[in-house]
């Protein structure tokens, strides 16, 4: 069969090319054909999600700044000790929940991604540690968290829908209230976190605002037991008068901070909630009830502060997903993505302070 | 039989590496392009296990080359031009030294990055850098710029090879696939 079709082909080339000749151009019309194919199909299975680096460019904006993170690109370091008391040392293997001293370098932040925003208009405020457990490098506790205890929805698509939806218009620069009204009729997901929002003000302070992990972790001791928990940092009572703001300064908070901590040490609580088995831990849009048996775990004492610009925390990323052993993450699609979004952001302005646009 | 004939197949160690490290090294260039760009739960686990395979493959592409260095290999045809030599010549070049600074920038990466590489959980690979982030940003872009080479240069190889075996016919693809002539 094969045979005479070789021969009627080659006899009707009338032997001009060779047979290898024309093996080579079949190969040469076939390949980019089945490559092309494959690419198609490729691209036409499985729905279109939010990539890193789609969300990355919204974050950071039409107008980006080398070298500053792409959200919460404005923050001051913080340094001080985390005082452990050792009352998750049954739930959790990690030496940092045991008694002892734990040095950590921290930022207050707020969002957005302008590093020269002024302090007091943005809406949520972030206190980010990267707790050292032990000299070696491999074991530190990165957390951020930011002023909201919940999200708006659960997965990084809705989220950037959010994003979009809350965005100034780029001509008017306004927000467009119908847009915003209609995200969050259409996600009833959000209802906690709006809850939330009607009842959030600002406190006159860095140091007097709850931070939130948002989403919920894995306590894992010894024997492998897991237990879901949620954490945040509460101010602990200042002693004397905090000092007067001056609202019209951009760096209002900033520079209270420095003053503050020229006279005492800030201190928060970190406070974990125990998630009971009725509770969605993979669902960050959902407060948990107030009955939730809370272990209040150590003190995060802050004694000093840096300019964010050749401070400790200017380089680092304060990925949520850096965790010693003994904590866990849950399967929370926006605590998984954060990881992502942040690795994203790290490698843009990595690359800018390499190429020297840092300055 | 002539023992001091020149083998015309490659033996069996080669053949599994030179196959289980394809396959191992396709899957990591789907899996990492695919990662950094992913916001999905399973991206997490996607970065352990390609960290993990990384040093495996590391570990894999030493023995290969000392396999390489003790093991008579086939020819290539005398037939072939000598342009078609120098281009397979500088094609595996590539491909060794590509499969070698891929796991080695991946390593040098993390360390600069403050981070440990940790092998399926069982050990973890030592620092080789301190952690600083010019020394992240070079080495992090050198992995992608490397794992486009070494797409390139993969893709190249294939289509070598498919034209050894479907074009010239000849016993180069046959070589790397069977242990004898296959009837």
């Amino acid at each position: 069969m094969k045979g005479s079709r070789r021969t009627r082909f080659k006899h009707r080339m009338k032997s001009k090319i060779t047979e290898k000749q024309a093996r080579l151009i079949i190969f040469i019309i076939v390949l980019p054909v089945a490559l092309m194919l494959a690419y198609k199909l490729s691209s036409l299975a499985g729905k279109k999600s939010v990539s890193a680096s789609q969300f990355v460019d919204l974050q950071q904006g039409a107008i980006s700044h080398p070298g500053y993170r792409r959200a919460h690109a404005k923050g001051i370091c913080i340094s001080g000790v985390f005082e452990s008391n050792g009352a998750l040392s049954e739930l959790s293997e990690a030496s940092v929940l045991r008694t002892g001293q734990f040095p950590f370098v921290g930022r207050f932040s707020i969002a957005g991604n302008d590093p020269s925003a002024p302090d007091l208009n943005a809406p949520v405020r972030s206190l980010a540690l990267s707790i050292q457990q032990s000299d070696d490098l491999s074991s530190q506790w990165r957390s951020a968290m930011n002023t909201p205890p919940v999200m708006a929805v659960g997965t990084p698509d809705e989220f950037y829908e959010q994003l979009l939806a809350l965005a100034p218009d780029p001509e008017t620069n306004q927000r467009d209230p119908n847009k915003i009204k209609a995200f969050f009729a259409s996600h009833p997901q959000s209802k906690d976190f709006l809850e939330w929002k009607q009842t959030y003000t600002p406190a006159n302070s860095f140091a007097g605002e709850i931070y939130n992990s948002i989403n919920a972790f894995y306590l894992v001791n010894q024997s492998g037991t897991k237990q879901a928990v949620r954490w945040q940092a509460v101010p602990s009572k200042l002693q004397g008068d905090i000092p007067v703001m001056q609202a019209s300064d951009p760096d209002a908070l900033q520079q209270q901070l420095t003053t503050m901590l020229q006279n005492q040490a800030i201190q928060f609580d970190l406070l974990f909630t125990l998630a009971s088995e009725e509770d969605d831990v993979s669902d960050p849009t959902v407060l948990w009830p107030s009955t939730r048996q809370v272990i209040n775990a150590g003190k995060i004492s802050i004694d000093g502060s840096q300019a964010q610009k050749g401070g400790a925390c200017e380089h680092l990323n304060f990925d949520p997903l850096i965790l010693p052993q003994g904590l866990e993450a849950t399967a929370d699609p926006i605590l998984r993505a954060r990881s992502a979004a942040y690795a994203e952001s790290y490698r843009r302005r990595a690359k800018e302070v390499l190429i020297g646009e840092y300055k | 039989m002539n023992s001091r004939k020149p083998i015309k197949y490659y033996p069996a160690r080669s053949r599994l590496l030179h196959w289980s490290m394809a396959v191992l090294i396709i899957s990591m260039l789907l899996i990492g392009l695919s990662m950094v760009e992913s916001l999905a739960v399973w991206q997490p686990l996607a970065l352990s296990l390609h960290k993990s395979f990384g040093a495996l493959l590391l570990l894999m592409v030493i023995i290969r080359l000392v396999n390489k260095y003790l093991t008579e290999r086939p020819k290539l045809p005398k037939k072939l031009s000598k342009l078609k030599v120098m281009a397979a010549k500088l094609t595996h070049f590539a491909l060794y030294a590509a499969m070698l600074l891929m796991p080695l920038s991946g390593w040098l990466m993390q360390s600069a990055d403050g981070r440990t590489v940790s092998v399926f959980g069982l050990f973890n690979l030592p620092h080789l850098v301190d952690a600083n982030i010019k020394t992240y940003a070079f080495f992090r872009e050198f992995h992608a710029l490397m794992a486009w080479l070494l797409i390139i240069t993969i893709v190249t190889h294939v289509l070598a090879a498919l034209y050894h075996g479907l074009v010239r016919q000849d016993r180069v693809l046959a070589s790397m696939l069977y242990s004898k002539k296959p009837k």
